[in-house]
Protein backbone atom coordinates (compact mmCIF):
# COMPACT_ATOMS: atom_id res chain seq x y z
CA UNK A 1 0.00 0.00 0.00
CA UNK A 2 2.69 2.45 1.07
CA UNK A 3 4.81 1.36 -1.86
CA UNK A 4 1.94 2.19 -4.21
CA UNK A 5 1.48 5.63 -2.66
CA UNK A 6 5.23 6.25 -2.89
CA UNK A 7 5.24 5.30 -6.54
CA UNK A 8 2.22 7.48 -7.30
CA UNK A 9 3.63 10.49 -5.44
CA UNK A 10 6.96 10.18 -7.23
CA UNK A 11 5.21 9.88 -10.61
CA UNK A 12 3.11 12.99 -9.88
CA UNK A 13 6.17 14.95 -8.81
CA UNK A 14 8.21 14.01 -11.88
CA UNK A 15 5.28 14.86 -14.14
CA UNK A 16 4.96 18.31 -12.59
CA UNK A 17 8.67 18.95 -13.06
CA UNK A 18 8.84 17.55 -16.60
CA UNK A 19 5.62 19.16 -17.84
CA UNK A 20 6.44 22.57 -16.32
CA UNK A 21 9.82 22.67 -18.06
CA UNK A 22 8.56 21.30 -21.38
CA UNK A 23 5.83 23.92 -21.60
CA UNK A 24 7.92 26.86 -20.40
CA UNK A 25 10.71 25.88 -22.84
CA UNK A 26 8.25 25.75 -25.72
CA UNK A 27 6.79 29.17 -24.96
CA UNK A 28 10.26 30.65 -24.49
CA UNK A 29 11.40 29.08 -27.77
CA UNK A 30 8.61 30.88 -29.61
CA UNK A 31 10.43 34.13 -28.88
CA UNK A 32 13.33 33.14 -31.10
CA UNK A 33 14.04 36.07 -33.40
CA UNK A 34 11.47 38.26 -31.64
CA UNK A 35 13.14 39.28 -28.37
CA UNK A 36 13.72 43.04 -27.83
CA UNK A 37 17.36 42.96 -28.97
CA UNK A 38 19.94 40.56 -30.35
CA UNK A 39 21.70 39.76 -27.07
CA UNK A 40 18.37 39.06 -25.46
CA UNK A 41 17.46 36.78 -28.32
CA UNK A 42 20.62 34.78 -27.62
CA UNK A 43 19.97 34.77 -23.89
CA UNK A 44 16.32 33.85 -24.08
CA UNK A 45 16.90 31.01 -26.52
CA UNK A 46 19.73 29.73 -24.29
CA UNK A 47 17.29 29.72 -21.41
CA UNK A 48 14.72 27.87 -23.54
CA UNK A 49 17.38 25.33 -24.49
CA UNK A 50 18.38 24.82 -20.85
CA UNK A 51 14.75 24.30 -19.83
CA UNK A 52 14.19 21.79 -22.62
CA UNK A 53 17.28 19.92 -21.43
CA UNK A 54 15.92 19.90 -17.90
CA UNK A 55 12.58 18.62 -19.20
CA UNK A 56 14.40 15.80 -21.03
CA UNK A 57 16.18 14.87 -17.79
CA UNK A 58 12.92 14.75 -15.84
CA UNK A 59 11.19 12.76 -18.61
CA UNK A 60 14.05 10.24 -18.52
CA UNK A 61 13.56 9.82 -14.77
CA UNK A 62 9.79 9.61 -15.29
CA UNK A 63 10.21 6.88 -17.91
CA UNK A 64 12.14 4.69 -15.45
CA UNK A 65 9.45 5.11 -12.78
CA UNK A 66 6.29 5.23 -14.85
CA UNK A 67 7.42 3.02 -17.71
CA UNK A 68 7.33 3.92 -21.37
CA UNK A 69 9.55 5.97 -23.61
CA UNK A 70 10.58 9.48 -22.57
CA UNK A 71 9.73 11.02 -25.95
CA UNK A 72 6.30 9.37 -25.95
CA UNK A 73 5.72 10.73 -22.45
CA UNK A 74 6.68 14.20 -23.66
CA UNK A 75 4.71 14.22 -26.90
CA UNK A 76 1.83 11.78 -26.78
CA UNK A 77 0.13 12.36 -23.42
CA UNK A 78 -3.14 14.28 -23.80
CA UNK A 79 -3.63 17.66 -22.12
CA UNK A 80 -5.71 16.19 -19.29
CA UNK A 81 -2.77 13.98 -18.29
CA UNK A 82 -0.47 17.00 -17.97
CA UNK A 83 0.55 18.45 -14.63
CA UNK A 84 2.10 21.81 -15.58
CA UNK A 85 0.88 25.07 -14.07
CA UNK A 86 -1.75 26.83 -16.20
CA UNK A 87 0.29 30.06 -16.12
CA UNK A 88 3.03 28.40 -18.19
CA UNK A 89 0.79 27.27 -21.05
CA UNK A 90 -0.65 30.70 -21.82
CA UNK A 91 0.46 32.23 -25.14
CA UNK A 92 3.13 34.94 -25.21
CA UNK A 93 0.63 37.46 -26.48
CA UNK A 94 -1.64 37.93 -29.46
CA UNK A 95 -0.90 36.06 -32.67
CA UNK A 96 1.44 33.09 -33.02
CA UNK A 97 5.15 32.90 -33.76
CA UNK A 98 4.31 31.82 -37.30
CA UNK A 99 1.75 34.48 -38.00
CA UNK A 100 1.90 38.13 -36.88
CA UNK A 101 3.29 37.64 -33.39
CA UNK A 102 2.32 40.62 -31.23
CA UNK A 103 4.04 39.18 -28.20
CA UNK A 104 4.20 40.91 -24.85
CA UNK A 105 7.72 41.09 -23.45
CA UNK A 106 6.63 42.42 -20.07
CA UNK A 107 4.33 39.43 -19.67
CA UNK A 108 7.08 37.00 -20.70
CA UNK A 109 9.39 38.54 -18.09
CA UNK A 110 6.79 38.46 -15.34
CA UNK A 111 5.94 34.85 -16.04
CA UNK A 112 9.57 33.76 -16.15
CA UNK A 113 10.36 35.64 -12.99
CA UNK A 114 7.53 33.84 -11.16
CA UNK A 115 8.57 30.49 -12.59
CA UNK A 116 12.32 30.85 -12.01
CA UNK A 117 11.62 31.81 -8.43
CA UNK A 118 9.51 28.68 -8.03
CA UNK A 119 12.21 26.55 -9.62
CA UNK A 120 14.83 27.75 -7.14
CA UNK A 121 12.48 27.13 -4.18
CA UNK A 122 11.69 23.67 -5.53
CA UNK A 123 15.29 22.76 -6.41
CA UNK A 124 16.52 23.83 -2.97
CA UNK A 125 14.23 21.08 -1.66
CA UNK A 126 14.84 18.51 -4.39
CA UNK A 127 18.59 18.36 -3.79
CA UNK A 128 17.59 16.63 -0.51
CA UNK A 129 15.07 14.32 -2.19
CA UNK A 130 14.86 10.73 -0.99
CA UNK A 131 14.77 9.65 -4.64
CA UNK A 132 18.49 9.78 -5.24
CA UNK A 133 18.52 10.13 -9.05
CA UNK A 134 16.21 13.13 -8.67
CA UNK A 135 18.43 14.69 -5.99
CA UNK A 136 21.47 14.27 -8.26
CA UNK A 137 19.70 15.80 -11.26
CA UNK A 138 18.48 18.69 -9.11
CA UNK A 139 21.99 19.46 -7.89
CA UNK A 140 23.15 19.81 -11.49
CA UNK A 141 20.12 21.74 -12.68
CA UNK A 142 20.25 24.18 -9.77
CA UNK A 143 23.71 25.34 -10.84
CA UNK A 144 22.30 26.30 -14.25
CA UNK A 145 19.09 27.85 -12.94
CA UNK A 146 20.98 30.44 -10.92
CA UNK A 147 21.84 32.18 -14.16
CA UNK A 148 18.21 32.29 -15.29
CA UNK A 149 17.24 33.82 -12.02
CA UNK A 150 19.96 36.43 -12.24
CA UNK A 151 19.00 37.26 -15.78
CA UNK A 152 15.37 37.99 -15.03
CA UNK A 153 16.19 39.82 -11.80
CA UNK A 154 18.55 42.05 -13.79
CA UNK A 155 15.78 42.83 -16.27
CA UNK A 156 13.34 43.73 -13.51
CA UNK A 157 15.95 45.92 -11.82
CA UNK A 158 16.71 47.79 -15.04
CA UNK A 159 13.04 48.22 -15.89
CA UNK A 160 12.28 49.51 -12.42
CA UNK A 161 14.59 52.44 -13.14
CA UNK A 162 12.94 53.24 -16.46
CA UNK A 163 10.13 55.51 -15.33
CA UNK A 164 6.45 55.25 -14.41
CA UNK A 165 5.09 54.18 -17.83
CA UNK A 166 7.30 51.13 -17.98
CA UNK A 167 6.68 50.39 -14.32
CA UNK A 168 2.95 50.44 -14.95
CA UNK A 169 3.31 47.91 -17.77
CA UNK A 170 5.27 45.58 -15.53
CA UNK A 171 2.57 45.89 -12.88
CA UNK A 172 -0.07 44.90 -15.44
CA UNK A 173 2.11 42.02 -16.62
CA UNK A 174 2.64 40.71 -13.08
CA UNK A 175 -1.11 40.89 -12.62
CA UNK A 176 -1.81 38.98 -15.83
CA UNK A 177 0.67 36.28 -14.89
CA UNK A 178 -0.83 36.05 -11.40
CA UNK A 179 -4.26 35.58 -12.96
CA UNK A 180 -3.32 31.98 -13.86
CA UNK A 181 -0.84 31.28 -11.09
CA UNK A 182 -3.02 29.87 -8.31
CA UNK A 183 -1.60 26.39 -8.98
CA UNK A 184 2.00 27.47 -9.69
CA UNK A 185 3.66 27.02 -6.32
CA UNK A 186 1.47 24.07 -5.38
CA UNK A 187 2.78 20.51 -5.36
CA UNK A 188 -0.68 19.22 -6.18
CA UNK A 189 -3.02 16.68 -4.59
CA UNK A 190 -0.20 14.42 -3.36
CA UNK A 191 1.88 17.15 -1.71
CA UNK A 192 1.47 15.55 1.73
CA UNK A 193 2.78 12.19 0.50
CA UNK A 194 5.67 13.90 -1.32
CA UNK A 195 6.66 15.42 2.01
CA UNK A 196 6.10 12.28 4.11
CA UNK A 197 8.19 10.14 1.78
CA UNK A 198 10.88 12.80 1.57
CA UNK A 199 10.49 13.10 -2.21
CA UNK A 200 9.90 16.86 -2.01
CA UNK A 201 11.03 17.82 1.48
CA UNK A 202 9.02 20.53 3.19
CA UNK A 203 6.45 20.50 0.37
CA UNK A 204 3.87 22.09 2.70
CA UNK A 205 5.84 25.35 2.87
CA UNK A 206 6.60 25.57 -0.85
CA UNK A 207 3.91 28.17 -1.53
CA UNK A 208 4.90 30.36 1.44
CA UNK A 209 8.56 30.06 0.53
CA UNK A 210 7.83 31.09 -3.06
CA UNK A 211 5.72 34.06 -1.94
CA UNK A 212 8.49 35.20 0.40
CA UNK A 213 11.11 34.98 -2.34
CA UNK A 214 8.92 36.86 -4.82
CA UNK A 215 8.22 39.58 -2.25
CA UNK A 216 11.91 39.85 -1.40
CA UNK A 217 12.72 40.53 -5.05
CA UNK A 218 9.78 42.85 -5.80
CA UNK A 219 9.63 44.95 -2.61
CA UNK A 220 12.82 46.95 -3.22
CA UNK A 221 11.61 47.72 -6.74
CA UNK A 222 8.30 49.09 -5.51
CA UNK A 223 6.13 46.24 -6.77
CA UNK A 224 4.01 43.72 -4.93
CA UNK A 225 2.78 40.23 -5.70
CA UNK A 226 -0.77 40.61 -7.04
CA UNK A 227 -3.46 38.25 -5.72
CA UNK A 228 -3.11 34.80 -7.28
CA UNK A 229 -6.18 33.74 -9.22
CA UNK A 230 -7.35 31.01 -11.55
CA UNK A 231 -10.24 28.58 -11.76
CA UNK A 232 -8.23 25.74 -13.29
CA UNK A 233 -5.58 23.73 -11.48
CA UNK A 234 -2.92 22.26 -13.76
CA UNK A 235 -1.61 20.02 -10.96
CA UNK A 236 -5.00 18.26 -11.16
CA UNK A 237 -4.83 17.95 -14.95
CA UNK A 238 -7.11 20.94 -15.61
CA UNK A 239 -5.94 22.99 -18.58
CA UNK A 240 -6.94 25.51 -21.19
CA UNK A 241 -7.32 25.11 -24.93
CA UNK A 242 -3.95 26.90 -25.16
CA UNK A 243 -2.18 23.77 -23.89
CA UNK A 244 -4.01 21.53 -26.36
CA UNK A 245 -2.84 23.80 -29.18
CA UNK A 246 0.72 23.96 -27.85
CA UNK A 247 0.97 20.16 -27.62
CA UNK A 248 -0.47 19.79 -31.07
CA UNK A 249 2.14 22.14 -32.56
CA UNK A 250 5.04 20.76 -30.53
CA UNK A 251 4.30 17.11 -31.25
CA UNK A 252 3.25 17.47 -34.88
CA UNK A 253 6.51 16.21 -36.36
CA UNK A 254 6.96 13.53 -33.70
CA UNK A 255 3.50 12.09 -34.29
CA UNK A 256 4.07 12.01 -38.04
CA UNK A 257 6.48 9.12 -37.47
CA UNK A 258 6.63 7.91 -33.84
CA UNK A 259 9.83 6.11 -32.99
CA UNK A 260 11.80 7.64 -35.85
CA UNK A 261 15.35 8.62 -35.06
CA UNK A 262 16.03 12.28 -35.88
CA UNK B 1 41.67 7.30 -21.70
CA UNK B 2 44.33 8.24 -24.24
CA UNK B 3 41.79 7.64 -27.00
CA UNK B 4 39.32 9.99 -25.31
CA UNK B 5 41.95 12.73 -25.45
CA UNK B 6 41.17 12.91 -29.16
CA UNK B 7 37.44 13.39 -28.67
CA UNK B 8 36.85 17.08 -29.24
CA UNK B 9 33.92 19.20 -28.19
CA UNK B 10 32.22 20.10 -31.50
CA UNK B 11 31.50 23.57 -30.15
CA UNK B 12 35.12 24.13 -29.09
CA UNK B 13 37.39 22.46 -31.64
CA UNK B 14 40.72 21.42 -30.17
CA UNK B 15 39.34 21.14 -26.65
CA UNK B 16 38.84 17.53 -25.63
CA UNK B 17 36.27 16.01 -23.32
CA UNK B 18 39.14 14.90 -21.06
CA UNK B 19 40.48 18.45 -20.78
CA UNK B 20 36.97 19.69 -20.02
CA UNK B 21 36.78 17.27 -17.11
CA UNK B 22 33.79 15.45 -18.57
CA UNK B 23 35.14 11.92 -18.07
CA UNK B 24 33.86 10.56 -14.76
CA UNK B 25 34.72 6.85 -14.89
CA UNK B 26 36.12 4.31 -17.35
CA UNK B 27 35.53 0.68 -16.45
CA UNK B 28 36.31 -2.55 -18.26
CA UNK B 29 34.26 -5.63 -17.47
CA UNK B 30 35.12 -8.73 -19.49
CA UNK B 31 34.98 -7.49 -23.10
CA UNK B 32 32.94 -4.39 -22.53
CA UNK B 33 34.12 -0.83 -21.94
CA UNK B 34 31.83 1.37 -19.91
CA UNK B 35 32.48 5.12 -19.91
CA UNK B 36 30.55 7.58 -17.79
CA UNK B 37 30.59 11.23 -18.86
CA UNK B 38 29.34 14.28 -16.98
CA UNK B 39 27.35 16.78 -19.07
CA UNK B 40 28.62 20.37 -18.62
CA UNK B 41 25.07 21.57 -19.29
CA UNK B 42 22.09 19.26 -19.15
CA UNK B 43 20.55 20.71 -22.30
CA UNK B 44 23.81 20.89 -24.27
CA UNK B 45 22.95 19.87 -27.85
CA UNK B 46 26.48 18.54 -28.45
CA UNK B 47 26.13 15.66 -25.96
CA UNK B 48 25.05 13.08 -28.54
CA UNK B 49 27.85 14.07 -30.92
CA UNK B 50 30.43 13.69 -28.16
CA UNK B 51 28.99 10.32 -27.16
CA UNK B 52 29.22 9.05 -30.76
CA UNK B 53 32.76 10.41 -31.10
CA UNK B 54 33.83 8.71 -27.87
CA UNK B 55 32.48 5.36 -29.05
CA UNK B 56 34.24 5.63 -32.38
CA UNK B 57 37.56 6.80 -30.83
CA UNK B 58 37.63 3.93 -28.34
CA UNK B 59 36.58 1.47 -31.01
CA UNK B 60 39.46 2.57 -33.24
CA UNK B 61 42.01 2.48 -30.41
CA UNK B 62 41.02 -0.92 -29.03
CA UNK B 63 39.56 -2.78 -32.01
CA UNK B 64 36.37 -3.39 -30.03
CA UNK B 65 33.05 -3.29 -31.85
CA UNK B 66 31.00 -0.14 -31.20
CA UNK B 67 28.33 -2.20 -29.42
CA UNK B 68 30.94 -3.33 -26.91
CA UNK B 69 31.47 0.26 -25.84
CA UNK B 70 28.88 1.87 -23.61
CA UNK B 71 29.05 5.62 -23.15
CA UNK B 72 26.57 7.09 -20.70
CA UNK B 73 25.89 10.51 -19.21
CA UNK B 74 25.41 10.71 -15.48
CA UNK B 75 24.57 13.35 -12.91
CA UNK B 76 26.09 11.26 -10.11
CA UNK B 77 28.57 14.08 -9.64
CA UNK B 78 27.52 17.50 -10.93
CA UNK B 79 29.97 18.80 -13.51
CA UNK B 80 31.45 22.11 -12.48
CA UNK B 81 33.70 24.43 -14.43
CA UNK B 82 36.39 23.78 -11.78
CA UNK B 83 36.86 20.42 -13.52
CA UNK B 84 38.34 22.11 -16.59
CA UNK B 85 42.05 21.19 -16.58
CA UNK B 86 44.49 24.11 -16.14
CA UNK B 87 46.37 22.74 -19.16
CA UNK B 88 43.22 23.39 -21.18
CA UNK B 89 43.17 27.09 -20.29
CA UNK B 90 45.76 27.99 -22.92
CA UNK B 91 43.86 26.10 -25.62
CA UNK B 92 40.70 28.00 -24.70
CA UNK B 93 42.47 31.37 -24.76
CA UNK B 94 43.98 30.67 -28.16
CA UNK B 95 40.39 30.26 -29.43
CA UNK B 96 39.34 33.56 -27.93
CA UNK B 97 37.60 32.03 -24.96
CA UNK B 98 38.51 33.10 -21.43
CA UNK B 99 38.79 30.08 -19.12
CA UNK B 100 36.34 29.89 -16.20
CA UNK B 101 37.35 31.52 -12.91
CA UNK B 102 37.23 29.27 -9.85
CA UNK B 103 33.66 28.91 -8.67
CA UNK B 104 32.77 30.98 -5.63
CA UNK B 105 29.53 32.51 -4.45
CA UNK B 106 30.81 35.93 -5.50
CA UNK B 107 31.90 34.83 -8.97
CA UNK B 108 28.50 33.31 -9.70
CA UNK B 109 26.46 36.33 -8.63
CA UNK B 110 28.62 39.26 -9.70
CA UNK B 111 30.21 38.09 -12.96
CA UNK B 112 33.45 39.98 -12.15
CA UNK B 113 35.94 40.92 -14.91
CA UNK B 114 37.99 38.07 -16.37
CA UNK B 115 41.28 38.47 -18.26
CA UNK B 116 40.84 39.15 -21.97
CA UNK B 117 42.05 36.13 -23.95
CA UNK B 118 43.41 38.44 -26.68
CA UNK B 119 45.43 41.06 -24.76
CA UNK B 120 45.41 39.81 -21.16
CA UNK B 121 43.89 43.00 -19.73
CA UNK B 122 41.41 42.70 -16.88
CA UNK B 123 39.73 45.96 -17.86
CA UNK B 124 36.77 43.96 -19.10
CA UNK B 125 33.05 43.75 -18.38
CA UNK B 126 30.34 41.15 -18.73
CA UNK B 127 27.95 42.04 -21.55
CA UNK B 128 25.66 39.10 -21.10
CA UNK B 129 25.46 35.93 -19.09
CA UNK B 130 24.39 33.99 -22.16
CA UNK B 131 26.59 33.49 -25.19
CA UNK B 132 26.70 31.37 -28.34
CA UNK B 133 26.57 28.11 -26.36
CA UNK B 134 25.07 27.23 -23.00
CA UNK B 135 28.49 27.15 -21.31
CA UNK B 136 29.75 30.55 -22.45
CA UNK B 137 28.97 34.21 -21.73
CA UNK B 138 29.91 37.38 -23.60
CA UNK B 139 32.43 39.97 -22.38
CA UNK B 140 33.93 43.15 -23.76
CA UNK B 141 37.54 44.23 -23.33
CA UNK B 142 37.93 48.00 -22.89
CA UNK B 143 41.70 47.79 -23.39
CA UNK B 144 41.84 46.19 -26.84
CA UNK B 145 38.18 46.89 -27.67
CA UNK B 146 37.35 43.37 -28.63
CA UNK B 147 34.39 41.33 -27.61
CA UNK B 148 35.23 37.87 -26.35
CA UNK B 149 33.63 34.80 -24.86
CA UNK B 150 34.21 33.38 -21.42
CA UNK B 151 33.35 29.98 -20.02
CA UNK B 152 30.75 30.39 -17.32
CA UNK B 153 31.66 29.49 -13.78
CA UNK B 154 29.13 26.80 -12.95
Amino acid sequence: MDADRYHLALTELLMQLADDDLVVATRAGEWLGLAPHLEEDVAFSSIAQDEMGHAATYFTLLATIHGGDRDDLAHLRPALARRNSVMLERPNGRGTYRDTPHFDWAYALARHFFYDTLEMARLDRLVQSAHRPLAEAAAKIRREERYHNQHHSMWLRDIARSGPDVGRRVELALDRAAADAVDLASAGPMAAEMETFGLLPDASHLTDDWRARVAQALDPLGWALPPLRGTLNGRHGEHTQDLTQLLQDLGEVYRSSPGASW
Amino acid sequence: MAALDHVMDPEMPGVSIVALGMVHTVAVDRERVRITLLPPFVGCPALDVMRARAVSAVSQATGLEPDEIVVEYSAAVPWTSDRVAPSCHRALRSRGIAPPPRVTEEVMTEMPPVACPWCGSVDTEAEGVFGPTACRSIYYCRACRNPFEAMKPV
